[in-house]
């Protein structure tokens, strides 16, 4: 088995939003609506201040709520790495899922279904990076397997210091910020 | 994904991987309908920086733009604007249609009319500005490559009348600053060496929010490389965040961190002396100029610490000669612009990094040759921006003083004014004087993709094809490594827009100066080019980027060490300064201060937007659609503000601003509020941009010129907080 994941450096990422943009424009994401997003964290008193930039989007969790919550299996785990996917003809568009994410990584789509990052399933079936990754001009991003204990995001993991957002919400990320 | 091992990819995805042939088939989510896709290849035009770009078209329409692998300028990688691109293709409020003003200028009030009849219209009055006023009194105010045609037709004219606003309203100090140094200037893309610097000084530079693509990428290299990083800004930048020191400088003081930083590298001996000794002219008296500046001097008027000012002196000293102070681009600030950049390269020098590795290298570029066409027309008057040459070290064009110009009528008069791509009324100070010298005009042409303020006070508007619908001049670039690239249409325009070569070479023929484009269409001239050169233009259409053979880019590699100055050295004490009446070292004035209750008013870049011109961009609008207002916590506290509400600016001239969103923030000095440049619009025809944040192009009435090269420093500018009621 497969277990994808995203290994995002934080102290390469600028927050250019080019992994918001690429998105947008590979998934055709709507007007008005993002797949991933930017968080900028300050801390501190000017002018000692402490920043993470963070680039942000579905956790594609191990223990996925929003695919526990759906009442019509709509969302669902693809069988390739684990990833967490919506089949738009299935889902009603009761924002279960939406509600269930602690991370709100979800929305509606105006045409009705449930929908969020797919960590570019077509294009990674197809031994692309997800455009997010491929796009980044500081290369801040890694996609892989983090069964293969050979691959860069495993290997950074071991490497470098690192978090998961809110892991008190049990839910098992699979998105991780080097630090 | 070449970090997953491929032999175990191949096990999970195999199956999908066979069923999917055509590239870019949504699988999951497409999988009943068979699309078409095609890939071109062009470059990119969201900004200058021209970076290699792949469009792909999916069943006829645009679907993207990524970056060509090939491509050494964006390596692969487009920025977000140039990810954003097609949203220039479909942006519902560009320029469709060539407009004719129905009405008095600046009243936006037009009739759709045909090329012919806009083009004949613009002919007869430049026929007749000609007859009036000579060929001179014609200008043209052109950004991007976009304009070489447009140049090429004015040239043979008859005007040399030619100006950019990258010149005087950008990184015009910094070229005179180095060429005055080392006899030449860091041109575009800059020659900085910052992948291989081991310590990085960025002076209100915002890599990373400014977002040349090759520069950011780079820059990401450099923190890699755990460079050091030196950042000084009055902000936060995010820049500033990945520093290892950062020096919150009051703003307007950065030459007296200079000469304090060179100071301290003098007098501690720490400076690079067999290079200096070796390349360096009038370094002594350097040295005893230099000498009172010290960082205890520097104190009250920068605000850094002397400790910490001969603590990062010591850090650059420690890298060299791989460390690079980097020279900045918009670096029209406070009137000492130029003097300040040569500061900036007297530091490098001091480092002893110009042609050196992790410095500043020598660019490098491809032997393609121009387009033989005949002579230009000989003029008898000198271009008109700089009478007796009062801004003695301009080494291009002034576009304030052609406005100047067209103003007082002195040193003649100017009666037309041709302005491509380049949004005038944000683009110059002051726009008052700008409307006002529009006003003394026999004709008004605006050339552009949308409708931006400037194309509202035109007589004739002409909607030209966004660089997806066109092709270009060749980009030659100069650059670490040699290559071509081709720009060419990928998709048709939607409505009635011209590409800028059509509408130049249709505009000659008007002109009886048909012999000019002697050419059928510009593939012709384009393939002449590239066969001339012995290379393939099937190959360049086919791959989008030639590349040439490698060529030596730093002295140890061969690069001969020659500095075209006049002393044929690096000038540490500049005698053409000296005569010109100028400091020869450069000394520093402290600029004007805000009154109290003020905030001086800075502006700066961000990554999903150039300039004023993407501000219609729905992809990009959907990243950030209004510009805030910085505004340091304890000060917005003391004034009852917290982020999200709206407030307006008012500016010494009693200027007030539309609404502003609050951004308040540990991240900005309190001496000082900073917005994003290019919001703001008030040109109705741009219906999505209109009034969303605020211009602080409107709220830059004052401007300080550099008596150097006549560039308008635009950070001379106050404003008060101004609350709703
Ligand atoms: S830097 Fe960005 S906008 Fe400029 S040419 Fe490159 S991709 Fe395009």
């Amino acid at each position: 088995m497969a277990r994808f994941a995203m290994v995002i450096d934080t102290v390469k990422c600028v927050g250019c939003m080019d992994c918001v943009v690429a998105c947008k424009t590979e998934n055709k994401v709507p007007e008005g609506f993002n797949r991933d997003w930017i968080t900028t964290d300050a801390k501190g008193k000017f002018p000692t201040v402490q920043m993470e930039i963070r680039s942000e989007r579905c956790n594609h969790c191990d223990n996925p709520p929003c695919v526990y919550c759906c009442p019509t299996k709509a969302s669902h785990v693809h069988d390739l790495g684990g990833v967490v996917l919506v089949h738009h003809h299935m889902c009603i568009g009761c924002k279960a899922c939406l509600a269930s994410c602690p991370y709100d990584a979800r929305f509606i789509h105006p045409d009705g279904y449930a929908d969020k990052c797919t960590f570019c399933i077509h294009r990674v079936e197809k031994g692309l990076d997800p455009a997010c990754v491929a796009v980044c001009p500081t290369h801040c991003m890694y996609f892989g397997d983090l069964d293969d204990v050979e691959s860069q995001v495993s290997k950074l993991l071991l490497e470098r210091k690192n978090h998961a957002l809110i892991p008190e919400a049990g839910t098992r990320p699979e998105i991780y910020y080097l630090i | 994904m070449e970090f997953i091992s491929r032999r175990k990819f191949l096990k999970i995805g195999g199956a999908s991987l066979a069923a999917t042939t055509a590239i870019g088939n949504a699988k999951l989510f497409d999988s009943k309908r068979a699309t078409e896709l095609r890939q071109v290849p062009t470059f990119c035009d969201i900004c200058f920086w021209k970076c290699g770009a792949i469009a792909t078209i999916q069943d006829g329409k645009l679907w993207k733009v990524e970056g060509n692998p090939k491509d050494p300028l964006s390596r692969g990688r487009l920025c977000p604007r140039g990810s954003g691109g097609i949203g220039a293709h479909y942006d519902p409020d560009r320029l469709k249609t060539p407009l004719m003003r129905k009405s008095v200028r600046g009243e936006e009030e037009w009739v759709a009319v045909s090329w012919d009849e806009a083009l004949g219209f613009i002919a007869d009055k430049m026929k007749k500005i000609k007859a009036d006023y000579g060929p001179e009194a014609m200008a043209l105010f052109s950004h991007g490559i976009g304009g070489n045609f447009l140049k090429h037709m004015l040239k043979a004219y008859g005007s040399a009348n030619i100006a950019a606003p990258s010149f005087a309203q950008c990184r015009g100090p910094r070229d005179v600053g180095f060429k005055l140094t080392f006899g030449e200037d860091v041109s575009s893309p800059e020659r900085t060496d910052i992948r291989n610097a081991e310590c990085l000084v960025l002076i209100g530079s915002h890599l990373g929010e400014n977002m040349h693509n090759t520069q950011v990428q780079e820059f990401g290299d450099a923190i890699a490389q755990d460079a050091e990083i030196i950042v000084v800004d009055p902000r936060f930048s995010v820049a500033a965040s990945k520093a290892k020191y950062y020096l919150p400088i009051k703003p307007g003081a950065d030459l007296a961190l200079l000469l304090a930083w060179m100071n301290v590298l003098v007098t501690e001996n720490l400076y690079n002396q067999d290079y200096v000794t070796k390349y360096g002219f009038g370094f002594d008296h350097f040295v005893n100029e230099i000498l009172p500046f010290t960082p205890e001097w520097a104190y009250p008027e920068t605000g850094i610490e002397p400790d910490l000012i001969r603590q990062t002196a010591r850090v650059m000293a420690r890298h060299k000669p791989a460390t690079l102070i980097h020279p900045g681009r918009h670096v029209t600030w406070y009137g000492d612009d130029a003097q300040r950049s040569r500061a900036i390269a007297l530091l490098n020098a001091l480092m002893g990094n110009w042609g050196v590795k992790g410095g500043f290298y020598y660019p490098v570029s491809m032997d393609i040759p121009g387009y033989p066409y005949p002579e230009y027309p000989h003029s008898e008057r000198p271009k008109v921006d700089n009478p007796d040459n009062k801004y003695p070290f301009a080494h291009e064009t002034i576009t304030n003083g052609i406005r100047e110009a067209t103003l007082t009528g002195n040193p003649y008069p100017i009666k037309g004014w041709l302005v491509y791509a380049t949004n005038l009324m944000h683009a110059l100070p002051n726009e008052k004087e700008t409307i006002q010298a529009i006003q003394n005009l026999d004709l008004m042409v605006v050339i552009d993709v949308i409708p931006a303020e400037i194309a509202g006070w035109a007589d004739v508007v002409l909607p030209e094809s966004v660089y997806l619908e066109r092709y270009d001049d060749l980009n030659v670039e100069w650059f670490r490594e040699p290559f071509t690239a081709l720009r060419q249409p990928v998709i048709d325009p939607p409505h009635d827009q011209k590409p800028n070569w059509w509408i130049a070479k249709t505009l000659a023929e008007k002109l009886d100066l048909g012999h000019y484009f002697p050419w059928k269409d510009i593939e012709e001239y384009l393939s002449y080019r590239i066969n001339q050169a012995g290379l393939s233009y099937e190959q360049l259409k086919s791959e989008g980027i030639l590349l040439g053979e490698k060529q030596p880019i730093y002295f140890s590699e061969g690069v001969p060490d020659v500095f075209p100055t006049p002393s044929g050295k690096i000038e540490f004490y500049s005698l053409q300064l000296a005569q010109a009446g100028f400091d020869a070292v450069p000394k520093y004035t402290k600029p004007p201060q805000p009154p109290p209750g003020y905030f001086r008013l800075l502006y700066g870049r961000s990554p999903v937007h150039s300039f004023s011109r993407t501000q219609s961009n729905r992809i990009l609008m959907d990243m950030m659609d209004e510009n805030e207002v910085w505004i340091n916590q304890d000060v917005a506290g003391r004034y009852g503000l917290k982020s999200g509400d709206y407030i307006r600016l008012k500016n010494q001239d009693g200027v007030v601003s539309n609404r502003i969103k609050v951004k308040a923030t540990e991240r900005i000095r309190t001496d000082c509020v900073y917005m994003i440049h290019g919001f703001g619009h008030n040109s109705r025809m741009l219906k999505f941009a209109y009034e969303k944040g605020v211009s602080d192009a409107q709220l830059i009435t004052q401007y300080t010129v550099d008596p150097l090269m006549g560039g308008t420093a635009m950070n001379v500018n106050f404003v008060t907080l101004e609350l709703e009621a």
